[in-house]
């Protein structure tokens, strides 16, 4: 069983949802996993701290082109949908601009005379750490510089053990970051706040996963803070509201030090626990 | 000209605020918004829009049932997993298609073709004292980095035709692709932080980006007073990196309610304290072009 936990726009507390209902869910003794999709800027071993386990490089594929043996016949640069092959016959130059390289295998494909092969490169690292005796977390991390989370979110989710509930902490928009982790969950928490910011982007991700006809539901953080907005548009649109988190200064506190509120402020504790049960109720409906 | 671009690593820390107000304050100016797939700064700026163009932001294959054949060739050549065995039709996963085309090229019976995507739009309007650009990727649409490079390109042209010298980037959260596409030819960034573990965390890889290109860099920590020590760490490690905090801004209740009410907290409150630290940065950032 996966859960995202996503949204649209940045900050709205994604991180502060997974990181809590992970603490809550593994004090069940269920065995649990959190994995962090955001892997341009992952966030939750600030709040999660485990020993690392074990961690693992990934890498791409880039084209090398033997210069010796390629006859400049333009088939590669043809077959290449990304632009990532530059060709000047004239001086019998041709190379590969590796960031633009999506791995695709199509101008090895496309090349008859053996002039092209392949090197890894490494795009990231996915670390694995324990979390007591029925936890882990995976850690995905891109390098500086690296232009796609893409394969990395993937290979990192391939990762999550079938018998565990594992948690998806996603990047945010509802672009292909955000899509490589929703897509392969069973159910998504959208986590959105009650400014005009928020639900425009919860708009944008309702939409999304409407279309992938992904199950959801509704988190709506720093409730109180303004009017209705967010409940209004729930109803109308007949979406689960599953919890609110209230505008509270202390979580704020909180969180800025790295800590969990479902540990510092017992009351978090028990609306994380609802949280939990409310999101089941909604996964087996 | 002066390209400026406010980015922050982590979402929410204010980056679209911030870029509102810096545009309030200019007597002439072109805005871009490059957080093309979860734009917000066109809520609060409400530009005029006279241009709606279409983005084809790439293609995804699709298979003619009747002229495959099965044979499977499509599947081995594949590198994102994106064909499927569905009730014994081979079916493309639009949302795992990346577009390279191998599979139309490999398929020995021409069952596969490839389809145009063309939901997204950018958008070029008047606001009050210049112009916006804008964009919406459609969901689930790929190549946000190239988008971001046309919603640029406009703003150029459309700060030559109105002899702007300034254009303000409201850039997107995250280091990958539409953040590097953000960063190629500006000149300066403002970087927008928060006192909060994540904040800092997600600072020191954008800076480390930002530093393989050479530009002024500025930084402004926001929500300051959520946690000083912590605004105290960021600033000894900003002193580091010379990056120089141009402003401190606590947490106020009146910044909320400028956003929920879509207005700029210049607009909002000229008179706050919040206003005047918007003129700190606006001095420290542009008033010496």
């Amino acid at each position: 069983m996966k859960i995202a936990i996503a949204s649209g726009k940045g900050g709205t507390g994604k991180t502060l949802v997974s990181t809590n209902l992970f603490n809550v869910i593994r004090q069940t003794g269920q065995k649990t996993q959190l994995i962090d999709c955001d892997a341009e800027e992952p966030n939750v071993c600030e709040f999660i701290r485990g020993k690392v386990e074990e961690e693992t490089l990934t890498t791409t594929h880039i084209p090398v082109i033997d210069a010796r043996k390629c006859t400049f016949c333009g088939k590669c640069q043809e077959y290449c949908s990304y632009n990532a092959i530059i060709m000047l016959p004239a001086i019998k130059t041709i190379q590969v601009v590796e960031d633009l390289c999506h791995d695709c295998g199509a101008c090895v494909y496309a090349c008859q005379y053996d002039a092209i092969t392949e090197k890894e490169k490494v795009t990231g690292s996915i670390t694995q750490y324990a979390i007591g005796s029925n936890a882990d977390l995976l850690e995905s991390q891109t390098e500086i510089g690296i232009y796609s989370p893409v394969p990395i979110i993937g290979q990192t989710i391939n990762m999550a053990e079938a018998e565990a509930l594992t948690l998806l902490d996603s990047p945010p928009g509802t672009s292909c970051p955000f899509i490589a982790t929703v897509e392969r969950a069973d159910y998504v928490v959208l986590v959105t706040e009650p400014t005009p910011f928020g639900l425009n982007d919860l708009k944008l991700s309702v939409e999304t996963l409407r279309r992938l006809k992904k199950k959801f539901g509704v988190v709506i953080n720093r409730f109180g803070l303004g009017k209705e907005l967010i409940e209004d548009y729930l109803k109308r649109e007949g979406i689960a509201l599953l919890e609110h988190i209230p505008f509270d200064k202390r979580i704020a506190r909180v969180y800025a030090k790295g800590e969990l509120i479902t540990e510092e402020l017992p009351e978090y504790h028990d609306l994380f626990g609802k949280l939990y049960q409310n999101i089941m109720k909604q996964v087996q409906a | 000209m002066t390209e400026i671009a406010v980015l922050s690593g982590k979402g929410g820390t204010g980056k679209s605020g911030i870029s509102a107000a810096l545009a309030s304050l200019a007597s002439k100016v072109v805005v871009a918004d490059c957080d093309v797939d979860a734009a917000n700064l066109h809520l609060i700026l409400e530009p005029e829009n006279y241009l709606e163009e279409v983005y084809t932001s790439g293609q995804k294959a699709q298979i003619d049932a009747d002229k495959c054949t099965s044979c499977g060739k499509c599947i081995d050549y594949c590198r994102f997993d994106a064909i499927k065995i569905s009730d014994g039709e081979f079916t493309v996963v639009g949302t795992a298609c990346d577009g390279c085309q191998l599979c139309a090229r490999v398929c020995p019976t021409g069952a596969i073709t490839m389809i145009d995507q063309n939901e997204s739009r950018w958008f070029a309007g008047d606001i009050r004292n210049g112009k916006m650009v804008h964009a919406r990727l459609a969901p689930g649409e790929d190549n946000s980095g190239k988008l971001v490079n046309l919603v640029r390109d406009h703003a150029r042209k459309e700060a030559h035709d109105i002899q702007s010298d300034l254009i303000l980037i409201d850039g997107p959260p995250g280091i990958g692709c539409p953040v590097i596409s953000t960063l190629s030819g500006i000149n300066k960034v403002l970087l927008v932080t928060e006192p909060t573990v994540s904040g800092i965390h997600d600072l020191k890889r954008i800076t480390e980006l930002v530093n393989q290109y050479k530009l002024e860099v500025f930084l402004v920590i926001n929500k300051c007073d959520i946690n000083m020590e912590m605004t105290e760490e960021i600033e000894k490690w900003a002193a580091g990196k010379q990056i120089p905090v141009i402003s401190k801004i606590p947490f106020s209740e009146v910044w909320v309610e400028a956003m929920i009410n879509c207005k700029s907290i210049v607009d909002w409150a000229p008179e706050s304290a919040l206003s005047n630290e918007i003129r700190v940065i606006w001095n420290q950032l542009i008033g010496n072009e």
